[in-house]
């Protein structure tokens, strides 16, 4: 016998209709399949309507099941931590068109990092992301997305022009930008804590 | 030898004796090896379960204190050894090779465990198959992870490899530059080095 399906499947359907598609259970877990166009409302309306409450994201990834029609899927894990309950939901993303979903950068800025990791091993592009650069692999690595099934277990170059490309990067370029963004915030902060940072101040503000 | 044992000169100063073992002949290759390996001084390089070895190695039971290592040193400019305690992945490489590059002459290098001295049990696309293809290596001390036992014996050996230095020999303490191709090893020698091994001959590079 298998557990019932999370009460948000039924929730869900009756909200979105034709873009909610089939549901499974796995080993407790309820897996829902969404419209990759309407998978941002679902998401949004998952974590703001009072009774869902799935307020935290728990992890994004995808997976590649090396299927020729439907190569690549999507995850969003979600959790609602009052009750606790956990929902996962899935977009399929069919062969021969973009690898694309829409951020939820908006809705939760953890994704941020979660998205950029997707990015990097699997090749999604996530629209609308601030900056999608890779977070693993080094930012000039050419080899690919290294988690895709096509990408062979050593990588695509030989082993002398991976430590060339390797030495060729400048450790330092891994902080620059970082750098940059936090200068970015401090244009944000209150005056006053500007001009006391400005002074060298660190401690209680008054 | 105490001051009652110094005879007394003619203005009644102690004087020391022709025959007071006060001073000794040596090499200064001996000296300056005798010196250099009671005072090693490691850069820990940790980078996985390798490192909590080698903390249990430098900890109070094993001790590493007792070879002159008692100092940990975490600036690589006031250190001699790298050890290298731990898998590197290629986005460490430059780093590695940044730490041991600021090394001051004389310095040496111990590749701790199996990731370290041949990639160990990640032959993937995103680790190092040795660090000998970063840096040169002295002592390679094999294990997963290494016993500190092992890391000792390995510090040891290192030790009677410094005893057999020798001044006139310049190739020991000759800088590694980086070459035009990039690399500090030719391209051949790295992916020989690198070679496929055990399990891993029956992965081939194509899908």
């Amino acid at each position: 016998m298998t557990a019932p399906p999370s009460p948000s499947v039924a929730a869900l359907r009756k909200e979105f209709g034709d873009a909610i598609g089939r549901h499974v259970v796995s080993c407790g877990d309820t897996v829902v399949y969404v419209s990759r166009e309407r998978v941002h409302d679902v998401l949004r309306w998952l974590k703001e309507t009072p009774g869902q409450g799935y307020t935290y994201l728990t992890d994004i990834t995808a997976v590649d099941y090396r299927d020729p029609e439907c190569p690549l899927e999507v995850v969003w894990q979600l959790r609602a931590l009052d009750r606790p309950a956990d929902l996962r939901v899935k977009v399929a993303l069919p062969a021969g068109q973009p690898l694309e979903v829409p951020t939820v950068w908006d809705l939760w800025r953890g994704a941020n990092w979660l998205e950029r990791e997707v990015f990097d091993m699997f090749g999604v592009l996530f629209i609308g992301h601030p900056d999608l650069r890779r977070i693993l692999m080094w930012e000039t690595y050419a080899e690919g997305h290294p988690l895709r099934k096509s990408f062979p277990l050593r990588g695509h170059f030989s082993r002398s022009e991976q430590t060339r490309q390797a030495l060729a990067g400048n450790p330092e370029a891994h902080y620059s930008l970082e750098e940059l963004s936090i200068a970015e915030e401090y244009k944000n902060l209150p005056p006053d804590v500007r001009e006391r940072l400005k002074q060298g101040k660190r401690g209680f503000v008054e | 030898m105490g001051l009652s044992e110094l005879e007394p000169g003619a203005a009644g100063s102690p004087v020391v004796s022709a025959v007071s073992p006060n001073f000794m002949t040596t090499s200064l290759d001996f000296l300056a090896n005798w010196a250099r390996t009671g005072s090693l001084w490691p850069m820990p390089f940790g980078t996985a379960c390798c490192a909590i070895e080698f903390m249990a190695t430098a900890a109070s039971r094993y001790d590493i204190s007792r070879f002159g290592m008692e100092r940990m040193s975490f600036s690589p400019r006031q250190a001699d050894v790298l050890i290298c305690a731990g898998r590197l992945p290629f986005k460490l490489a430059p780093v590695i090779r940044r730490v041991w590059d600021q090394m001051p002459q004389p310095k040496w290098s111990i590749s701790m465990g199996a990731c370290a001295s041949s990639g160990g049990i990640f032959d993937n696309y995103a680790m190092v198959q040795g660090i000998d293809t970063i840096i040169p290596v002295d002592v390679y001390v094999p294990g997963c992870p290494p016993r500190p036992e092992g890391l000792l014996y390995g510090v040891m050996l290192l030790m009677k490899k410094i005893r057999g230095e020798s001044f006139t020999d310049d190739l020991l303490r000759q800088e590694q530059t980086i070459g035009a191709n990039g690399l500090y090893l030719p391209p051949d020698r790295i992916d020989e080095l690198s070679e496929p091994f055990g399990n891993s001959v029956s992965q081939t590079r194509s899908t």
